[in-house]
């Protein structure tokens, strides 16, 4: 009950230290968006050759008649209602349709953390095991490269091999095939929807389509997350308390699962929460190569045809997600280190 | 600095390097690249923007290195060309992050108080975005021009130099040899910048070489999605975004180059960046 108790406390503690940056984000993105440029008025109003008449009329309705701090005041007090305005190109409210698209990106971006993990730890684990042995080496020459590979062109090359060559993928466009029946959406997450509707074979479908974009933001950010498991476990392999527990006879894997990887987890946790915001960014570029239908490329169609309004949700969106995430970092390692809740 | 010390600067520089081949070959590759940035466009074998449709997307041969594009544009001739642009948007970007993150952050590590506060609030808002995200919203707020990428890079990074410069000189604004420069009745511009500032910049410009990578992938990306260089402007990036429409009818060289350019430059400058911090901080060495 203590240690709970101290954790919500930590959390809310951190929740409040985080609200001014929060508020930061909100200003910087309110200003970052009045400075766009052309008119949004002018492009509203049925095109250029509106009349003057015509564009007051969109100008008022968009508010952008006022000054610049009634207009900020307007804009937090509407997001504080959960209104981010109306995309003129979907004609929905920007609200409504990042709802709907962000299961789409979570999904994707989640799976590539998940595939990330599973993937780095046991390579960080294996080479700190054998310190510049042939296996050491090529983890190293691994990560090396695999931060030098942007990831639209690993994206493209993954599309060139499994669908052009192999023809073990699915044609790379979208979370679905476009005549496919599409299961009712409860989640949103199509994975979660299928299993949920009973239907294998869409399911299959759908994680096949999942694969290429998955892994190839995964690509990306493996090398951070095996690099820093192992220099953190050869930390842990070097200090007293593995030499007490190798001499005293537990058994090989005993001692790395249970004794080293769990003191040396607590660095791997960190850089999660750094490596998830490299990832909302590589997703803007991962959703612009397989034609992925979440919010990045919902953002990027709309700032072509410059409506700020999405935009702005978007940015904001990532900003919140990515506050949210430092927040359950944070709470995790709490658990992870009991220490850290007594400070 | 005396001669000696220089001169035995230089000798442990060529020692590092010579039990450092992977450092060595880096700097070669990084001088290479800059050869190819200054006198690429001249010795190229094709004009990069001059279409040729009869020859357009044909593989590598004897004739066309790289292949041809849609337009039958010479891929081999625009990558060498291209890399005076790319190299340039990030040692811009990177060198104006560095100069204005080293003067903000080491007035705010000296002067501390009310501007270190502020300054600190600032960071801690621009550290809430994902920083590609942020990039992009301030190229399309700012236009979408080349000049904008290289502002929005050089914020991203900003927070990063700010924070270290700050950091570094805090630690040290109490020293032994600061108070004597103090009451030797230097002034404080005097001790930030001939005191304190010298000591930061050497790890600061490992820094650097490791951001030069991250600059290069970031601008890269900013025009594979369509913001800031435009074509037919020969860029690594915008050559990926126009090959992407071809290589799911196996058009791979359309591809391939541009990114083996990206990633081989990305890499020699991480790799210089390591050897760098082993040669300047022999306590970081792994």
């Amino acid at each position: 009950m203590g240690t709970i108790g101290a954790t919500l406390i930590r959390a809310g503690r951190r929740f409040l230290s985080s609200l001014p940056a929060l508020f930061g984000v909100l200003v910087f993105t309110f200003l970052l968006m009045r400075v766009l440029p052309g008119d949004p008025a002018v492009f509203f109003a049925s095109g250029p050759s509106a009349g003057n008449e015509e564009i007051e009329v969109v100008r008022k309705q968009l508010g952008l008649d006022r000054s610049l701090p009634e207009q900020l005041v307007i804009y937090l007090h509407d997001v504080g209602r959960g209104n981010l305005g109306r995309s003129m190109m979907t004609g929905q409210p920007v609200a409504k349709d990042l709802r709907q698209r962000l299961p789409a990106s979570l999904e994707l971006t989640l799976t590539a953390l998940v595939i990330a993990l599973i993937a780095a730890v046991p390579l960080g684990v294996l080479a700190a095991l054998r310190p510049n042995s042939l296996i050491d080496h090529s983890v190293r020459l691994f990560c090396s490269l695999g931060v030098c590979v942007p990831t639209f062109v690993s994206g493209l090359l993954l599309i060139y091999v499994f669908y052009y060559l192999l023809g073990l993928a699915p044609d790379p466009t979208g979370r679905i095939d476009v005549f496919a029946s599409v299961p009712p959406a409860r989640t949103g997450f199509l994975m979660v929807d299928f299993l949920l509707a009973g239907d294998v074979e869409g399911w299959w479908a759908a994680a096949r389509q999942l694969m290429l974009p998955a892994f190839t933001m995964a690509l990306f950010v493996i090398a951070p997350l095996a690099r820093i498991t192992r220099a953190s476990m050869l930390v842990s392999l070097g200090s007293d308390f593995v030499r007490t527990a190798r001499s005293v006879g537990l058994s090989r894997w005993q001692i790395v699962v249970t004794y080293a990887l769990r003191n040396a987890i607590l660095p791997v946790i960190t850089i999660a929460g750094i490596v998830f915001s490299t990832m909302l960014g590589a997703n803007v570029l991962v959703e612009k190569v397989f034609s992925w239908p979440g919010v990045a490329s919902y953002a990027l169609d709309a700032l072509l045809v410059s409506d700020y309004a999405p935009v702005q949700g978007f940015v904001l969106l990532m900003a919140s997600i990515f506050v949210a995430v430092n927040l359950l970092v944070d709470v995790l390692y709490g658990i992870a280190d009991p220490r850290a809740t007594v400070a | 600095m005396s001669l000696t010390a220089t001169s035995s600067g230089l000798r442990h520089t060529v020692w590092v390097l010579r039990g450092n081949l992977v450092t060595a070959i880096a700097a070669a590759a990084a001088i290479l690249l800059a050869l190819v940035a200054i006198f690429g466009p001249m010795l190229v074998p094709y004009d990069p923007v001059a279409s040729d449709v009869p020859r357009a997307l044909q593989p590598p041969s004897a004739l066309h290195w790289a292949g041809t594009d849609q337009l039958g544009r010479d891929v081999f001739s625009r990558l060498v060309v291209a890399t005076r642009l790319d190299l340039a948007i990030a040692v811009t970007a990177v060198s104006v992050s560095f100069v204005i993150g080293a003067v903000i952050g080491s007035l705010c590590g000296y002067v501390g108080g009310k501007l270190d506060r502020a300054v600190g609030r600032f960071v801690d808002v621009l550290m809430a975005f994902p920083l590609f995200v942020l990039a992009m919203a301030m190229v399309a707020a700012l236009g979408n021009r080349v000049e904008n990428i290289v502002i929005a890079t050089a914020i991203i990074n900003l927070p990063f130099y700010i924070r270290f410069a700050r950091a570094e000189v805090n630690i040290r604004r109490n020293l032994g040899w600061v108070e004597a420069a103090r009451a030797c009745g230097d002034g404080h511009v005097s001790v930030v910048l001939r005191f304190l500032l010298p000591n930061v910049l050497p790890a600061m410009a490992v820094q650097m070489s490791l951001n030069l990578g991250w600059a290069i992938l970031n601008a890269a990306g900013l025009s594979f999605i369509g913001l800031g260089v435009k074509p037919p402007t020969p860029e690594w990036g915008i050559m990926v975004a126009e090959g992407a429409r071809f290589i799911s009818t196996g058009r791979w060289w359309l591809v391939s180059f541009p990114g083996l350019a990206l990633m081989l430059a990305v890499l020699c400058f991480n790799l210089l960046g390591d050897g760098l911090r082993d040669i300047l901080d022999p306590r970081m060495r792994t």
